[in-house]
């Protein structure tokens, strides 16, 4: 027990993922420019993060392993992911109505995001079991959550600034971003 | 032959990926703490790129129009795992230097938006030399920003010290906050350069650069919002060419 909570921990906020691993950059740039939306966008990645994590572990130990085809990794959880995706899609939209409203216009845009193949490589190369894979994939995307939403909690604040020509835009953001990477280090002394 | 000079031209200064098309972006923060790390990403995606390229052209009237996303991104993969084995084998300390970011390189948007953009609507020579020249564009960028970051954050270029040792090393600039401040300086200069040159033209000022929000700039822009495997309807596809 006490190991999974430390790898949750580790997951989600010594190595956050956006911060200090620097997956999912663009939905983390693109998509933070108010709480709300990016309060979607995280809740959206949790979901599909943690799925995708639970589904290619499934894969990985039941079908690749067995099979000794280890090395396809790559192109099969890519494309798992992309169905995967797909069908959540589909799934919300039959059966959970509400649910599809408020995360179904940033499904797609996940399928895109390297956080999920990464966590369903990082998965396999630290030769996590599925529990432990699953922990660190609802891990990994609660930190990109919190990194997001204090992202666009700071862009809110930030918005009416009087900033220098040149760093409107992207530059302020990045910066914006290197500063809470800092102050993400101190996470560090956590574990 | 005209031709593929100007799609390398084309990739190298016009559309660099990572300068004015700002794509890419997780390997060009991730592993640039180094020159050498940058230059071996941008050859290994380079590699990817040309083969991918290649194949997609070729395959490009075989491939149904309804599966070509799902297709793509099975040969893109294919050339990955090729490339990920060749570094295993052949250079284990770029390998491990890389890590994860290797296999990652099946959902770096250049790939596919080339495939998308280029590859499936071209021939194979075109298309190879347009692989070449985002592939070669794409390394110049990762070993710009890898060298100023070595520069910074160890006083080395290539491994080789060349600031004195009375220069204390700027370590956060070799660690991950360096990366974002870098890569900002970067697209504050790009929109500098951006505005001169449109105040010197009198043109209209640029809007300041968007990064992956202009995912327009990417080929997937289409399928994103459709879905990788397109459920209705595969219009409004072919008008950017």
């Amino acid at each position: 027990m006490k190991e999974l909570i430390l790898l949750a921990v580790g997951a989600a906020f010594v190595n956050n993922v956006v911060l200090s691993q620097f997956l999912g950059i663009c939905p983390f740039l693109g998509v933070s420019k108010d709480v709300k939306t990016a309060a979607g966008m995280g809740s959206a990645v949790i979901f599909v993060i943690t799925i995708a994590s639970f589904v290619t572990s499934l894969i990985y130990k039941f079908i690749l392993v067995p099979v000794h085809f280890e090395y396809l990794q790559t192109i099969v959880f890519i494309l798992v992911i992309a169905a995967l995706v797909q069908f959540v899609e589909m799934f919300l939209k039959k059966a959970m109505p509400p649910l599809y409203n408020a995360l179904g216009v940033y499904l797609p845009l996940i399928t895109t995001n390297c956080a999920v193949l990464g966590v369903a490589l990082v998965n396999v190369q630290k030769s996590y079991n599925i529990l432990e894979g699953v922990i660190n994939g609802l891990a990994t995307s609660t930190g990109f959550l919190v990194a997001i939403v204090l992202m666009a909690g700071i862009r809110e604040k930030i918005e009416h600034n009087d900033i220098t020509e040149s760093f409107q835009g992207t530059p302020i953001v990045l910066v914006t971003a290197g500063l809470m990477a800092i102050a993400f280090f101190g996470f560090a002394g956590l574990i | 032959m005209s031709k593929s000079a100007e799609r390398l031209f084309n990739g190298l200064v016009k559309e660099n990926p990572t300068f004015v098309l700002m794509l890419g972006m997780c390997p060009t923060l991730a592993v640039t703490t180094s020159a050498i790390n940058g230059i071996g990403m941008g050859l290994s995606t380079t590699v990817v790129l040309v083969l991918s390229n290649v194949m997609i052209s070729a395959l490009r009237k075989i491939i149904p129009d309804s599966v070509r996303m799902p297709a793509f991104i099975v040969v893109v993969a294919s050339f990955v795992t090729i490339v990920q084995f060749l570094l295993e084998g052949f250079v284990p300390s770029l390998y491990n230097a890389l890590g994860i970011y290797i296999p990652l390189i099946v959902v770096n948007c250049i790939i596919l938006g080339r495939a998308e953009s280029y590859a499936s609507k071209n021939p194979v020579i075109p298309s190879l030399f347009d692989g070449l020249g985002m592939g070669l564009g794409f390394t110049v960028g990762l070993t710009a920003i890898g060298i100023v970051r070595e520069i910074l954050g160890a006083g080395k270029v290539f491994g080789t010290q060349i600031l004195p040792d009375s220069y204390e090393p700027i370590t956060i600039f070799i660690l991950a906050p360096g990366a974002f401040l870098v890569l900002s300086m970067l697209v504050a200069l790009q929109n500098k350069v951006k505005r001169h040159i449109a105040l010197k033209k009198g043109e209209p000022i640029p809007e300041p650069a968007e990064g992956c929000e202009g995912c327009a700039g990417c080929g997937r822009a289409g399928s994103c919002a459709g879905g990788i495997f397109p459920v209705e309807s595969k219009t409004e596809k072919k008008e950017n060419d």
